[in-house]
């Protein structure tokens, strides 16, 4: 009998937990198709009207394309700065390796707002706070170590015989590259694009530093909006948000396993 | 790898020259926007600023020995330190059953461990935004206590309402290390124990709760230095009354424009993880 009403109280505990670290994630659903005017447990009545009211903001509709665009750029420099030098960190070995592997993640380890105070304070001197290649550079400080980790993992884990023996066989280092490499870490490229686009498109702290108040861009909007408003018209963008995650956390998780991409 | 075997590896793969080729971009974008700006900080941090916001001329001490003498600075760090431990302890309490079950389960294994920790993913605001819709005074909770005829507390723009919101927020990060210290538990340990006549809790206190002392240590350390340095969440839920050290780098920064003193409590933040970062060290090594 005793066993029995543990394992209940053991299988309630842990639904609840579950509930309790999904509650925030599922409840701006409902709260996005409320009808009232701001946010009140339970709605009086359902509607779309936030999302059509999202759709006439034109403050949210321009700061969603910026990101976009951002996130997009830093995405294709991230893997650009990050691929050649996840082959030199795998595929070389020298003195110092590993403290210059050391160098190149630990931005991860500082919190986000001494890192944006940083470049702030550097960036304002040459004009580049507000504008639109200083955010793009800004990003990178976080989305490089997180690509550079996943690619070095994905080319770590994949044997260099093969690409010995091409080279035995009169590749040129180039070939392969191309022919042999490339190919090899598709998924880990995957993943890395997708972790790089989505820590940009999220990143609220150094973009609040950076973007200042001309550029907008949706997570600094949504965070200014937050302070004065209390419709909910942030619901319905992050019900959409949300959505637009889980469609890359399946990418990522498809091509490498997500436990394996966002551990610190 | 032998020194000669090494060179035979560079001459194949290219040579030196290409090694530093493929690793200058990123040297390069590594220290203009980490290595300069974090070493131009510390710098900044031994400034001082005038009334009006205008650096003043040449290095001093005069902002950090104003800081040290400020009571109302030592109390803020003080808040920031004892909720980053309060946070990281419940964390740990609820991340554990739920992070052991996970690593048990025999069905849905991979779509339980994507529910864990997707929500890292997914924008601070976003998720602290549904934290206000349901701690708000008109929120979901208030309305679910009001309709057993309770009086809710108040739950939003004070402290309990950083602290709820913030553990949920953290808790990915515990038990994505809570995971990865259950790799090493072996169920036929346990049952071996058992077998021998140990009872539940005795099985937990002496074979579970060891082995898995790597992953909780991990997962206490990442969760206290994340609260520390959470800014995003105490602003939105704290309502500007729960003032800590994350909150007052950004108003010292953004509104006050005195950066000097932002360095400074930024160098204090980076001193509070260093300390955290040794107590781990030390921990470590006696688990093991």
């Amino acid at each position: 009998m005793l066993p029995k009403i543990a394992r209940g109280v053991h299988a309630l505990s842990i639904i609840l937990i579950l509930m309790f670290l999904l509650a925030p994630v599922i409840l701006v659903f409902p709260i996005s198709f409320s009808a009232d005017a701001y946010v009140a447990w339970p709605p009086s009545a359902w509607s779309a009207r936030w999302y059509v009211a999202l759709l006439h903001n034109e403050e949210m509709v321009t700061a969603f394309r910026n990101s976009l665009l951002i996130a997009a750029c830093v995405t294709v420099i991230t893997l650009v700065v990050a691929m050649p030098a996840a082959v030199a960190l795998t595929r070389w070995s020298f003195r110092g390796q590993d403290a210059l592997i050391s160098l190149f993640t630990a931005p991860l380890l500082l919190p986000s707002i001494v890192l944006g105070l940083a470049i702030l304070v550097i960036f304002a001197g040459y004009g580049l706070v507000s504008s639109w290649p200083g955010v793009v550079i800004a990003h990178l400080v976080i989305t490089l170590p997180y690509a550079l980790r996943v690619l070095m993992t994905g080319l770590g884990t994949m044997p260099s015989f093969v690409e010995d023996a091409a080279g035995t066989l009169g590749a040129a280092p180039w070939q392969v590259f191309r022919q042999i490499t490339l190919p090899l870490m598709t998924p880990a490229l995957v993943a890395s694009a997708a972790l790089a686009f989505i820590v940009s498109f999220d990143e609220v702290v150094i973009s609040l530093f950076i973007a200042g108040t001309q550029l907008k861009l949706l997570p600094v909007s949504l965070y200014h909006y937050v302070e004065s408003w209390t419709d909910p018209l942030v619901a319905a963008v992050s019900a959409l948000l949300v959505l637009g995650t889980l469609g890359i956390v399946l990418i990522v998780e498809r091509a490498i396993g997500l436990g394996k991409a966002v551990s610190k | 790898m032998t020194v000669s075997a090494l060179e035979a590896n560079d001459a194949k793969r290219g040579g030196r020259s290409l090694l530093s080729a493929l690793l200058l971009p990123i040297v390069l974008v590594n220290i203009l926007v980490f290595v300069a700006p974090v070493a131009n900080l510390a710098a900044m941090s031994f400034r001082s600023a005038a009334a009006t916001g205008a650096m003043i001329e040449g290095f001093n001490l005069s902002t950090w020995s104003s800081l040290i003498s400020d009571a109302y600075y030592w109390s803020m760090l003080w808040r920031t330190v004892w909720i980053g431990a309060l946070i990281t302890l419940v964390a740990l309490v609820l991340s554990y059953p739920l992070a052991l079950f996970v690593s048990r389960a025999t069905r849905a294994k991979a779509l339980l461990i994507v529910l864990c920790i997707s929500p890292l993913l997914i924008s601070a605001v976003v998720r602290t935004y549904g934290w206000m819709v349901i701690l708000g005074d008109q929120g979901f909770l208030p309305a679910m206590l009001r309709s057993f005829n309770l009086t809710p507390p108040r739950l939003i723009n004070n402290q309990l309402g950083v602290i709820i919101g913030m553990t949920e927020i953290l808790m990915p990060y515990m038990i994505l290390s809570l995971l990865s210290g259950f790799g090493k538990l072996d169920a036929t340990l346990e049952q071996a124990a058992e077998t021998l006549g140990a009872g539940p809790f005795t099985v937990f206190r002496r074979i579970v709760l060891p082995l898995s002392m790597p992953g909780i240590l991990l997962g206490c350390l990442l969760c206290f230095v994340l609260a520390v340095s959470s800014f995003i969440t105490p602003k939105m839920l704290g309502g500007g009354r729960v003032a800590l050290l994350a909150t007052e780098i950004y108003d010292q920064a953004i509104v006050t424009l005195n950066w000097p003193v932002a360095a400074c409590l930024s160098v204090l933040i980076l001193i509070v993880f260093g300390t955290a970062l040794l107590f781990y060290g030390q921990l470590s090594k006696i688990v093991e």
